[in-house]
């Protein structure tokens, strides 16, 4: 158990090529990070410099108070679960749990103990004397996580460990992971590209891109008050409709149509960010004209996809709701998001 | 195949068995002059069937050595082929494996030259080079050594490029997952990649047997001292008698017993020997 | 050059790694192959008392020396011949091994087995086989009407090498045969049959085409194997005779250097097969670069 200190953590490649550059977080002792972005935002290098895999250039990182910049991975008391699991193909179950403690000279019987209670945890005690291809994928993943736990370490590390999974069994993983996380208590941050892992499973996010930190924050934080357009249209899914507006004595307007909201904001250009789910249809003949374009049925929500003032827009609403001929969108004031028109950060509008 | 024409089968079944005909009949024709006695050789044309004199042949040339002919007992020359093989091709795995390792799993000032100078052995064959090559032997006193005989063939550009080549296939994650489990570049080398790499290594040590083993010119100029013939140079001693014919009889039963032993490892080991064949020749 | 994402960031170990094969290389590799540079331009009198420097005199020697041009000349001869015959066989045999599914690996077993036979002992098996006296092929020549003698007709001692390399070639060639064969997808060859084509024009048009990679690579490598690795087939049949007739550049080298003691031609000699080799190996890396590329 231990907490993280990453401060102003950078990676500059031969070349001068900046893959992370000036990450701070604090990472609480027992808490469960979840690093998440587009392919290339640095995230697996961040969690390689905090496993010891990957140099750091700039910065620190401490695990339980100890700066380990120049520590070796073993010595850093930490455990990592692999995308691909990276699994010794030649060892048995039981061997690939219990390599890492007999490299640490762990007594037999400590080993025994520890390697029979992970695999009670994750119910692999049948297959421990088999070889990792006599697996199945999801029983691989457990290996995988059984590796990490047996160590009892001081924080997982977990470097996208259930994109090799099929759907259904990432959704079952994904639960098990976030249950035995919480039963073990132990400090965790878990990569990943799929903003639904990442809100479902984190304490807290870290969305990154180009190797900066957009936002940093709960998931329904980071989901209500998208610090960026580049967060507001990363997490959530459909993502948020994101129009480019005009504010002129607080009236916003889209295209040449007034929408009939109004925000306190100072004249000029603004980007307006709208939930598709907050979006409705408007019954009393006011509101934004909406232009169909097709319908997508989730069973459970409808999509609407279609364009307002010639920007494409994304409504969800009720399937059981029957559509009129001619739409118009409404929206409630307060769930409106507002991000300066050029650098996209998100401004806060004074209430009204 | 795409259609079935009984006349294109047959006519496929026919050009093989020709072809294991042609291929088998010199080592016929070499099996049955050593089942009969050295006077049938002195006139007329060669037997085509078998002999009676099997065993008589074998024994003598087993046991009591061709004495007549200046060669040693085959037994000892057996023996020294196998030494000389066994150390060429474990020799050979061994250095190449590890500088492969660490061509692969390090960076280090002077690796790319390093790397040059192995490549450069593929270029030289001993034959090229061998009238210099005899000579750093000799100086060294190598000559009529198990030494000498093995350790200026081990160095192997193949080996090193095969095993450079399976190396770089194994997963990255592999290494960081033994660094994190805590084994230092020796412990992952002996748990992790040693095992790994043990088809390869098989497949390797076929082919390598076999090269060692069939060695010709370099134990003919390196052992002038009958105690480290190996057989395959020995039946050129024995064949080469001034003035006469040779026992034929008791040449071909060396000849016999100096292809066997390569024979049934390509034939016990098929397998292995073409994984081996094909890859490192890639 | 390609590594590993990570490295071990050891500073030493990696030297005492890769010393035994560096060591062993530059020993008996680098260091006699200097050796013959700097020899081929020295002049040792027959006594060996004195040495001396004398340029590119050697290389010009071995240039206007008849014998080493015929013996250029044989290498060609006998390169060409042995990888002729020994791919045009294998091909045969691989095609024909191809088209049988339950028999192929019998067949496999039963043609690759001479790879594993030693040249020597190959040349001892022909030099039998084709004895003058005694050899059953002579006698099987003689009755029509053609009288065989290796020891003294250079043409019949040409083709005893020829067919006692080649022998121990077609093994080889076949195996590599049979994986190009293989490894050619099985789709192709039926939309062929189904846009109508028999089975020699799909040999023809399809098969050929897409196994040429694999001729020309195997072409490579029996030239580099017939100029070095026959030499103990050479020696342990004609010996380079009669008059010279199969007497190989390889064997040359070997002779002039152990037997003439004739040491800045034999290196001058060693560094032309060298630069050959040399040659060869830049083809040879070149065709498997663009083989990996597909």
């Amino acid at each position: 158990m231990a907490a993280i200190d990453i401060k102003g953590v950078g990676k500059t490649y031969v070349g001068n090529v900046n893959a992370v550059s000036d990450i701070s977080i604090a990472i609480a002792d027992g808490e469960f990070i979840v690093l998440v972005g587009p392919s290339g935002c640095g995230k697996s290098t961040l969690l390689r410099m905090v496993a010891g895999l990957e140099r750091i250039t700039d910065g620190t990182v401490s695990i339980g108070g100890r700066v380990v910049n120049e520590i070796e991975p073993a010595e850093r008391d930490i455990a990592m679960v692999f995308q691909n699991y990276a699994l010794y193909p030649h060892m048995s179950v039981y061997d690939n749990l219990a390599y890492g403690l007999k490299n640490r000279g762990t007594p037999k019987a400590e080993i025994d103990a520890r390697v029979a209670e992970a695999a009670r945890m994750l119910e692999l005690q049948p297959y421990l004397e088999r070889k990792p291809r006599a697996l199945s994928g999801g029983q691989r993943q457990r290996v995988a996580m059984g590796r990490a736990i047996v160590r009892k370490p001081a924080a997982f590390l977990f470097d996208e460990p259930l994109s090799n999974l099929d759907a259904k069994l990432r959704v079952t993983m994904r639960g098990e992971i976030k249950q035995l996380q919480k039963r073990l208590g132990t400090t965790s941050i878990y990569v990943t590209h799929d903003q639904l892992e990442a809100m479902t499973l984190a304490d807290r996010l870290v969305v990154l891109n180009g190797g900066r930190i957009e936002q940093i924050g709960a998931p329904l934080q980071v989901y209500h008050h998208p610090a960026s357009t580049f967060v507001a249209s990363f997490i959530g899914s459909p993502a948020m409709n994101l129009l480019k507006a005009n504010v002129a004595n607080g009236v916003i307007s889209i295209g040449d149509g007034e929408t009939g909201l109004r925000a306190g904001l100072p004249d000029g250009p603004v980007t307006l960010g709208a939930r598709a789910e907050d979006l409705r249809l408007s019954d009393s003949g006011v509101g934004m004209p909406f232009t169909l374009a097709f319908v997508e049925d989730l069973g459970a929500q409808r999509l609407l996809h279609g364009h307002c003032a010639g920007q494409s827009v994304v409504v969800a609403v009720s399937p059981d709701l029957p559509l009129p001929s001619e739409l118009r969108l409404a929206i409630a004031s307060d769930r409106l998001h507002f991000f300066t028109a050029d650098t996209g950060k998100r401004i806060e509008a004074a209430s009204l | 195949m795409v259609e079935n024409r009984p006349f294109l089968k047959l006519l496929s079944h026919l050009v093989l068995i020709l072809g294991v005909v042609i291929v088998a009949f010199p080592v016929y024709v070499a099996f049955i002059a050593s089942t009969h006695k050295t006077t049938d050789f002195i006139t007329g044309v060669m037997p085509v069937l078998p002999g009676s004199d099997f065993l008589a042949t074998y024994k003598t040339v087993l046991f009591s050595g061709l004495a007549a002919a200046g060669a040693p007992p085959i037994g000892m020359m057996l023996g020294n082929s196998l030494i000389m093989a066994l150390a060429i091709s474990i020799g050979k795995i061994v250095i190449s494996i590890l500088s492969a390792y660490a061509i692969v799993y390090f960076r280090f000032p002077f690796r790319q030259l390093a790397f040059w100078i192995i490549f450069v052995t593929l270029m030289l064959p001993v034959e090229v080079r061998i009238v210099p090559t005899f000579k750093v032997v000799a100086d060294l006193g190598m000559l009529n050594s198990y030494a000498g005989l093995s350790i200026p063939l081990i160095a192997s550009a193949t080996a090193t490029f095969l095993f450079r080549q399976f190396f770089l296939t194994v997963p990255d994650e592999l290494l960081e997952a033994a660094r994190v489990d805590g084994a230092g570049p020796l412990k992952f080398f002996k748990d992790i990649l040693l095992p790994l790499s043990r088809t390869n290594i098989a497949a390797l040590f076929v082919i390598l047997f076999i090269y060692g083993w069939n060695q010709y010119l370099w134990p003919l100029i390196v052992t002038t001292d009958s105690e480290h013939y190996t057989i395959v140079m020995g039946i050129k001693r024995m064949s080469d008698v001034t003035d006469a014919e040779p026992q034929w009889n008791l040449v071909m039963a060396v000849a016999i017993l100096a292809m066997l032993p390569p024979v049934l490892v390509v034939i016990f080991m098929q397998r292995l020997f073409v994984k081996g064949l094909v890859e490192t020749e890639k | 050059m390609q590594t590993k994402r990570t490295i071990f960031n050891s500073k030493i170990l990696p030297y005492w790694l890769i010393l035994p094969q560096l060591a062993v290389t530059l020993i008996f590799f680098v260091w006699p192959a200097c050796q013959a540079v700097w020899q081929s331009f020295l002049r040792e009198d027959a006594f060996g008392t004195s040495t001396q420097f004398v340029g590119f005199d050697n290389y010009v020697a071995i240039t206007q020396d008849s014998s080493y041009l015929n013996a250029l000349i044989v290498t060609v001869i006998f390169s060409v011949a042995v990888a002729t015959v020994s791919i045009v066989l294998a091909l045969v045999l691989a095609v024909a091994a191809n088209s049988l599914l339950k028999s192929r690996s019998l067949y496999t077993t039963l043609l690759v087995w001479p790879y594993a036979v030693a040249p020597a002992v190959a040349g001892v098996l022909f030099w039998f086989m084709f004895n003058p006296t005694i050899g059953l092929i002579p006698y099987l020549l003689k009755g029509l009407g053609y009288h065989w003698d290796d020891r003294l007709n250079g043409t019949d001692a040409m083709i005893l090498v020829v067919l006692a390399a080649s022998w121990k070639q077609i093994s080889y060639n076949f195996l590599f045969f049979l994986a190009g064969l293989q490894s050619i997808p099985k789709a192709l060859i039926e939309a062929a049959a189904i846009d109508g084509a028999g089975p020699v024009k799909r040999f023809r048009d399809i098969v050929f085409p897409l196994l040429s990679p694999t001729t020309f690579f195997l072409l490579v490598v029996n030239v580099v194997y017939t100029m070095f690795d026959t030499f103990a087939v050479i020696h342990a049949t004609t010996q380079g005779g009669p008059n010279q007739a199969t007497n190989i550049l390889v064997y040359k080298v070997f002779t002039d250097g152990f037997i003439g003691l004739d040491l800045g031609s034999s290196a001058a000699q060693s560094v032309v097969l060298m630069v050959i080799v040399i040659a060869l190996t830049f083809i040879q890396f070149r065709f498997v670069e663009r083989n990996v590329q597909y």
